[in-house]
């Protein structure tokens, strides 16, 4: 079950991934991320069966970060939102060198 | 004979410590501080009126120049239109000018007399070491002075020529605004004649070689606002600057190979050094090049026409009796390698014959009186080095002694008719050219004085018994005759004709050449002094010799023109002490001469000499009568009505046309060179373009990257760490 | 839930939903419709949570609906709903036709290079016998296992979790504040 799992885990890494790349919605692409983090958990998981349950608890510990992250990143979202309407990523660029 | 001379320079302190010789660094430093001196008093004045040309030709500038104000003529014309009016500091400066070289001169005298007083004994040259100039790893250079029986000819010669043209410029250029600084310069080239005849080692020789070519620059040019004579300036200075080139490739040559610069040094390494090799002679194919530069041989001898736009005095000093004969005295001075090389010193010898002949043609047609005398200085340059080349070192030092007085007093002489001259025309503000001999004629009534000692210049450069010429010139054809008779030289193959017929071939060349000098010698005397007089009806009038201290010098040059054949008498005529330089050259080039003639004095029988001297006598004899007879001054007419010249008298007018060859072949495509690839090539687009503005672009690019990068776009940011992480996980797959 | 029982209908359940979560994301990443690709994507962290299950982490697989599909999807939902983003845009909001492809080349890429990795040989000595959480399992109960590491080796890590946390909370409150004006 381990290479299944990791084949899986792969696959739905770089399909979280390309969404990063391609998409311009904010929190599309913030939810692509969580896809990517799920894509690791899952590997855990996977080694978890074979390693031992140090794995099980580092996706506890990656849940619970990822919770924190989501959090504060719709909270920065809206922030920006109320600047300028807009969370098309291409639009938010006061960071412009 | 060496080894002796080491031996007795390292036995004891030099015979010669401790008297006047002591002072031999006040020789060359009395004229450089006669130039601080001048220059300052040039500089302070430099508010007054600037230069201008004095030759009438160029008389016909604005209005300012004919107010009645200082306006430089090249001479003081006291007449009652026109107040004689002097340079602010004129008496300072012609004290000191003067002073500093009389008193060179006293100095060299006594110590020549204190030299002269040792002769006899055995003893090295006396060199004075003042500090160690250029210590650097195996290289060791002084600065030192040395004196020996050669650099005391020399000094004597500079000195006293010097000393008398000095004084002749008082007079000269009395009118001239910029007279301090004509007499800064003019001391300034006497110290660096100096030091370039009494350096110990070539790098002191070389510091006074250049330091005479810059002062030359400086004295063409000195009437710089007209834009000939600044070129004629550059040109000298150029052309020189291609002879200097010779001359340091022969020092590294001598450094990279012998390890030392010194000239008693070189001497001593002279057994390391195979003889006719290819070391030795490629040493001093270099060396000739430099003299060809400096001394104005063929091809380097394009500039000494146009050097005579300077002041006729400078013409005389420098174009004549001092500065071209450096060759000559490197030539002499570099005896111990010029005899290891019998090719090099073969071609020196056809060089010089060439050069003597070919300008000796050129002479024949030019109408601008100094332009004869510049051509006859280009072909008597070439005898000497046909002397200096075939190993008769005294011959040549001799001539060369004999043509500073006759020389300078031809070109004195021509200054005072320059000077007559130009007061006339300027008393009738009239613009002809002053020295344009077709605007002379007759004027042996007018100047007597200096009719006369021009005759005797001329018979003296003829080659007319007893005159001094005759002596030296005579030695010089029957020493290659000897030589080509026997020698090492007559041995050696030179491009595969063999020596003799080379050596036979350049006496005919220098009997060629006497024959020459006497038509175009006897052609100007002619033309100036005899004949009717075409300078115009109301400038006869002005027409006077010149003031006493012009003419004094003249006088003292005539005389050393008529007796100084003295110096050297030949066996044949015992009139009086014989061979009196030869003897006192002998501790110092003997060596190296014997060696060329297969260790004997080269031997002539008495009645083949006499046939010789017979010879060159008739020859000159002849070129005199064929001058006399048949060219006519009453035939000429004013240089403003003449006709141009035709067919070959035009080619010789025009100098064979040399000058535009080399314009062509060298200066044009040097400019278009420069102008092309260089300038617009490599400077414009290469480095303003590629280096200055590429580097300019290449930053802003740099930066234009950046900035794309820094775009705000979050987007881009994971592209690139995306594409990052590739990279990292790539590197460790592949691993 | 140990293989050795029921092997074909494990099998049958690991792969499907494994494929019907890749199906869910391949469809989350393409729809235009921010709710829609939420709602996909929910559906995916159900599949995955099916899949821990099947891999003996039960209580993970719980923890997932809970956490992740019930509070964190929930969280985002809320957001779209409220800046009102649920329509699908007029305007595509994926970049061009290039990007899109230049993306799907660096994804193969990277997916290349996982599975070249995932060839690594795995250390054999550390591998536990098979079936070892799922006997600690029956013998503990689900969560034991996890809760006994988490409370006394990575206890430190416990903590700092915490301490993030609140950092969190009260980072979310900040930016989430509306901007106070003067007086």
């Amino acid at each position: 079950m381990l290479a299944e799992s990791l084949f899986f885990s792969a696959v739905l890494f770089v399909i979280g991934v390309v969404g990063v790349l391609t998409r311009r919605n904010a929190i599309i692409i913030f939810m692509c991320v969580e896809l990517m983090l799920n894509a690791v958990n899952l590997a855990f998981v996977a080694f978890a069966q074979v390693y031992g349950v140090a794995g099980q608890v580092f996706v506890f510990f990656v849940m619970t970060v990822a919770a924190a992250e989501a959090a504060v990143g719709l909270a920065i979202i809206i922030a920006l939102f109320r600047h300028k309407p807009t969370v098309n990523l291409q639009q938010i660029n006061l960071l412009k060198g | 004979m060496l080894l002796a001379l080491q031996q007795a320079q390292d036995a004891a302190a030099h015979a010669l410590t401790g008297t006047a010789a002591e002072w031999l660094w006040v020789v060359p430093l009395l004229p450089l501080a006669g130039f601080v001196i001048n220059g300052a008093l040039s500089l302070f004045s430099a508010t007054d009126l600037g230069p201008a040309d004095p030759s009438a030709a160029h008389a016909d500038a604005p209005s300012a120049h004919d107010s009645g104000t200082a306006h430089a003529t090249g001479g003081a014309h006291g007449d009652d239109a026109h107040p004689v009016v002097r340079h602010r500091y004129a008496g300072i400066t012609s004290f000191v000018g003067s002073a500093v070289l009389i008193l060179s001169f006293l100095l060299s005298a006594v110590i020549f007399w204190q030299y002269k007083s040792i002769e006899g004994t055995v003893h090295a040259p006396y060199v004075q070491t003042y500090f160690s100039w250029l210590p650097a790893g195996d290289l060791q250079i002084d600065a030192a002075l040395m004196i020996d029986q050669l650099s005391l000819v020399m000094l004597l010669v500079v000195t006293g020529v010097g000393a008398l043209i000095h004084l002749f410029s008082v007079g000269y250029m009395r009118e001239d605004p910029g007279y301090p600084r004509y007499f800064a310069y003019l001391n300034l080239f006497v110290f660096f004649m100096l030091v370039l005849v009494l350096g110990a080692n070539y790098p002191v020789m070389f510091v006074g070689w250049e330091g005479v070519g810059l002062c030359s620059y400086l004295l063409i040019g000195f009437w710089f606002s007209e834009k000939a004579n600044a070129d004629a300036g550059k040109k000298a200075f150029i052309v020189n600057r291609i002879g200097d080139f010779g001359f340091l490739v022969a020092m590294f040559l001598m450094f990279a190979n012998l390890g030392t610069l010194d000239f008693l040094q070189l001497q001593a390494a002279t057994p390391d050094l195979v003889a006719g090799g290819a070391l030795v002679t490629a040493i001093c194919l270099f060396l000739f090049l430099g003299c060809a530069g400096k001394s104005a041989q063929i091809p380097l001898y394009v500039w000494l026409p146009d050097a005579m736009a300077g002041p006729t005095p400078v013409s005389a000093l420098i174009h004549a009796a001092t500065m071209v004969t450096a060759g000559v005295y490197l030539i002499a001075r570099s005896h111990f390698l010029f005899a290891l090389a019998p090719v090099a010193s073969l071609t020196v010898v056809v060089i010089g014959a060439l050069t003597a002949v070919f300008a000796a043609t050129i002479g024949l047609k030019q109408w601008d009186i100094k332009k004869v005398l510049a051509y006859s200085t280009v072909s008597q340059l070439g005898y000497m080095f046909v002397g200096v080349g075939s190993g008769a070192y005294s011959a040549g030092i001799f001539h060369l002694v004999t043509h500073a007085f006759f020389k300078a007093l031809l070109f004195l002489g021509s200054g005072s008719v320059i000077f007559a001259m130009h007061r006339a025309y300027h008393a009738t503000h009239s613009h002809a050219d002053a020295q344009d001999m077709r605007n002379m004629g007759g004027l042996g009534r007018y100047m007597p004085v200096t009719f006369t000692l021009m005759w005797i210049a001329t018979l003296a450069i003829s080659g007319v018994p007893p005159f001094s010429g005759f002596f030296s010139k005579d030695e010089i054809l029957a020493g290659v005759f000897a030589r080509a008779r026997e020698s090492l030289l007559a041995d050696t193959r030179w491009l595969g004709i063999p020596g003799n017929f080379v050596l036979y071939g350049c006496y005919v060349l220098g009997l060629a050449a006497a024959l020459m000098t006497a038509i175009y010698m006897t052609r100007m005397m002619l033309y100036t002094f005899h004949g009717p007089n075409r300078t115009g009806e109301t400038e006869r009038g002005h027409l006077a010799e010149a003031p006493w201290i012009m003419t004094g010098p003249l006088v003292v040059l005539g005389i050393l023109s008529a007796f100084g054949g003295w110096l050297n008498l030949p066996a044949l005529l015992p009139l009086g002490p014989i061979g009196l330089l030869e003897h006192w050259l002998d501790p110092v080039v003997g060596e190296s001469a014997l060696r060329l003639t297969h260790g004997h004095a080269p031997e002539l029988t008495h009645s083949l000499e006499y046939a010789l001297v017979g010879t060159a006598v008739a020859i000159s004899a002849i070129g005199i009568w064929i001058a006399w007879s048949r060219l006519k001054p009453s035939a000429l007419v004013p240089a403003a009505q003449a006709k141009p010249e035709e067919g070959f008298e035009r080619v010789l007018a025009h100098k064979y046309y040399v000058d535009e060859m080399y314009d062509r072949a060298i200066v044009q495509p040097t400019y278009s060179t420069s102008r092309n690839l260089l300038w617009r090539g490599i400077d414009i687009g290469l480095i303003d373009g590629l280096m200055v503005n590429g580097s300019a672009w290449f930053s802003r690019g740099v930066g234009w990257i950046g900035s794309a990068i820094q775009s705000g776009q979050l987007g881009t940011y994971a592209w690139v760490l995306v594409l990052g992480v590739l990279a990292v996980v790539g590197a460790v797959t592949l691993r | 839930m140990p293989k050795g029982d029921f092997p074909l209908f494990y099998t049958f359940h690991f792969y499907l939903f494994g494929i019907v979560a890749v199906v869910s994301a391949l469809l989350f990443v393409t729809r235009k419709s921010p709710v829609a690709a939420a709602l996909w994507l929910v559906n995916t962290m159900f599949c995955l949570a099916a899949l821990y299950v099947l891999l003996d982490a039960q209580f993970i697989g719980a923890i997932q609906v809970l956490v992740y599909a019930g509070a964190i999807m929930v969280v985002f939902l809320f957001v779209i709903m409220l800046l009102n983003l649920g329509h699908p845009s007029e305007l595509a909001d994926a970049r061009g036709t290039g990007w899109k492809v230049a993306a799907l080349a660096v994804g193969v890429v990277l997916l290349a290079e996982v599975f070249t990795l995932t060839r690594a040989r795995l250390p054999e000595s550390r591998a536990l016998p098979p079936g070892f959480i799922a006997q600690e399992i029956a013998r503990e109960g689900a969560i034991a296992p996890i809760a006994r590491p988490l409370f006394t080796e990575y206890l430190l890590a416990f903590e700092l979790t915490s301490i993030l946390l609140l950092a969190a909370i009260v980072g979310a409150v900040v930016l989430g504040r509306r901007r106070q004006d003067a007086g």
